[in-house]
């Protein structure tokens, strides 16, 4: 089974949307079991080197992070907006595919002023199978890697 | 938009920011409400008249920065872009092993030489005129010097040993390559002391592996955060992760170490058991100090697995003015803070592993990287709470910060936690250098 474009693109939509509106419990279950979640600077990325800002290798790791964001994490007031572009859908193995696709976050302050937050690219494995498609790879290329202020929130 | 402040602000109906106050007189050392740094006043982190004495006499004056590390330049002609302040460096391996440092700015008219962060190369050419560096910044080419067909070009008298790039000073510690612009400056050893020589020993004790950077720009003032990792009070109460994993607490047996001029310290930590680890969260629910009751899935990600023969599980060294080195459970690295004018900086980070790491102390440590940097559990909140100490003392030209945990007066080491006391240390020896130093000063 290959998911079309347009099931892909729904279900980014559905990613940047749940995680933008904080609603992380439903964001999750775009997840699969063993999935891993991994924010990486595009400097170490060019180089090989395996360091990340996020690095969730396994889905406890994931929620400990979505968790902590909730209950333990102080952060800069604020919302965000993805902005996800349109994917390229590279290979297919088994029931799996590799997706890549550009993305901006945008967060507004308490007062209203927005900045560009982040930009980057997605590559990602997606499964497809009777429970849909799902993420089972999230690697985030941080091309903005210097990163404004600090990064609690999911890119 | 973005709301990056500048020194430069901007006049006119497009100004996001209003004025700052004017100070209409100089700084003396009467700024300091006492003489034991336990105030320090808000304009030392606004006033634009001190970020341009900081620059001149503590980054271009005999201090030593912390650049980069040898590993980062493992074979000949390696090279990195580093920064001392704001001046950009070059450090590079030169044929002999050697590592050999200039000022990555053109003897010529001023422009980046070597405009790449990293790469490999036998020279360094300046793309404006083509005039050609050797690694230890010394001029070996200029484009037509004679002229063509014997017109123009330089006087005979033009000397190329008089031209080439402004040298930089580099001494490696362990592996750890500290740079100064300065002449004068005193030896690394001496700069450091016997007592920070051995921590920085204790870390590089063997070979290491880079495992990447990590940067973050704060809108706030360097001085700032340079004293966050000083400042033991401030570790468990902002950064909840700690508290509530048991990863770092104010109640542990800890203390801080200085050097015989207090510029520099470790804070340090010993890992608890778990008898400890509950009288701990009795001592922080005494203080009606919020503890989120929560277990990790992943246990590992606070879990503190010792690899040598010790048991101090946190362990951060802070140089003077701007270099930190740290241990954080299983994270290590080392922090260069780059100011970017009076209301910006850069905290750059290199993380570091062992190269004798097993792949599960590998894995464990790019987990543990988690803890660490813009998005680390146990530092992101640092970069919320320097923006708005840095917003809200903007207009403050009178008064001035609360230093005292642990007691004023004498500035001394501590072996306990609750305590600032190397914030006060800092700001003993940055007011020698900045010579601003009030009349009956501790030291």
């Amino acid at each position: 089974m290959t998911p079309d474009l347009a099931t892909v693109c729904r279900l980014f939509a559905e990613y940047g949307l749940l995680a933008d509106q904080g609603k992380y419990d439903e964001w999750l279950e775009l997840f699969t079991e063993d999935c891993s979640y991994k924010v990486i600077p595009k400097e170490n990325a060019d180089h090989g080197l395996p360091a990340g800002l996020i690095y969730c290798d396994s889905r406890a790791m994931l929620e400990d992070r979505i968790e902590t964001l909730r209950a333990v994490s102080k952060c800069n007031i604020h919302t965000d907006r993805h902005l996800i572009g349109i994917p390229r859908i590279s290979t297919e193995e088994n029931d799996e595919v590799l997706v890549e696709a550009p993305f901006s976050v945008y967060q507004t302050e308490q007062e209203g002023d927005t900045r560009l937050f982040a930009t980057g690219l997605y590559r990602d494995r997606l499964r497809l199978n009777g429970a849909g498609l799902k993420i089972r790879e999230k690697m985030v290329v941080l091309d903005t890697f210097a990163v404004p202020s600090l990064l609690a929130t999911p890119l | 938009m973005t709301t990056v402040l500048k020194t430069d602000r901007p006049a006119g109906p497009d100004a996001k920011l209003a004025p700052l106050p004017e100070w209409s007189e100089p700084v003396t050392s009467a700024v300091w409400p006492r003489n034991d740094y336990s105030r320090v006043p808000y304009r030392l982190y606004h006033d634009p008249s001190i970020y341009q004495i900081e620059l001149q006499k503590i980054f271009n004056g005999p201090v030593w920065c912390y650049v980069g590390l040898e590993a980062e330049v493992p074979k000949p002609g390696d090279f990195r872009a580093s920064y001392i302040g704001e001046t950009p460096i070059i450090f590079n391996r030169d044929e002999d092993g050697s590592i050999k440092g200039f000022v990555n700015r053109c003897a010529h008219r001023g422009a980046i030489v070597r405009r790449e962060i990293a790469g490999n190369a036998q020279t360094h050419t300046c793309i404006y005129h083509q005039w050609c560096f050797a690694r230890d910044g010394k001029l070996l080419g200029v484009p037509f010097r004679r002229g063509i067909k014997g017109k123009g070009g330089f006087e005979k008298n033009f000397d190329m040993a008089n031209h080439g790039l402004q040298k930089v000073h580099i001494a490696s510690v362990y592996g750890v390559l500290f740079a100064t612009l300065s002449d004068d400056a005193e030896s690394i050893e001496t700069y450091l002391g016997d007592k920070m020589y051995s921590y920085f020993k204790r870390i590089f004790d063997r070979p290491i592996t880079i495992l990447g950077y990590h940067r973050q720009r704060v809108r706030g003032n360097w001085k700032a955060y340079v004293c966050n990792p000083r400042d033991n009070y401030h570790a468990s109460l902002l950064h909840d992760f700690f508290g509530t994993f048991g990863l770092d607490r104010t109640s542990q047996v800890g203390g801080v170490t200085m050097d015989a001029r207090h510029r520099h310290c470790v804070t340090w930590g010993r890992a608890e058991d778990e008898a400890a680890h509950e009288a701990s969260r009795a001592t922080y629910a005494s203080e009606q100090v919020q503890s989120s009751d929560l277990t990790l899935r992943e246990p590992s990600l606070a879990q503190f697995l010792p690899d040598r023969d010790d048991d101090l599980s946190v362990a951060i060294l802070s140089v003077f003015p701007n270099s930190i080195v740290q241990q954080i459970g299983n994270s290590m690295a080392a922090r260069q803070v780059r100011p970017r004018g009076l209301d910006e900086f850069e905290i750059f980070q290199t993380i570091i592993g062992y190269q004798d790491d097993t792949p599960e102390m590998l894995a464990h440590r790019l987990r543990q990287t988690n803890l660490i940097g813009p998005a680390g559990l146990v530092s992101m909140e640092d970069g919320e709470a320097i923006e708005i100490a840095h917003r809200a003392s903007r207009c403050e030209w009178d008064t001035a910060e609360v230093v005292e945990l642990g007691g004023g007066g004498e500035i001394s080491e501590r072996d306990y936690r609750a305590n600032d006391v190397s914030v006060r240390g800092f700001w003993s020896y940055y007011a020698e250098v900045v010579g601003l130093e009030p009349a009956g000063a501790v030291r």
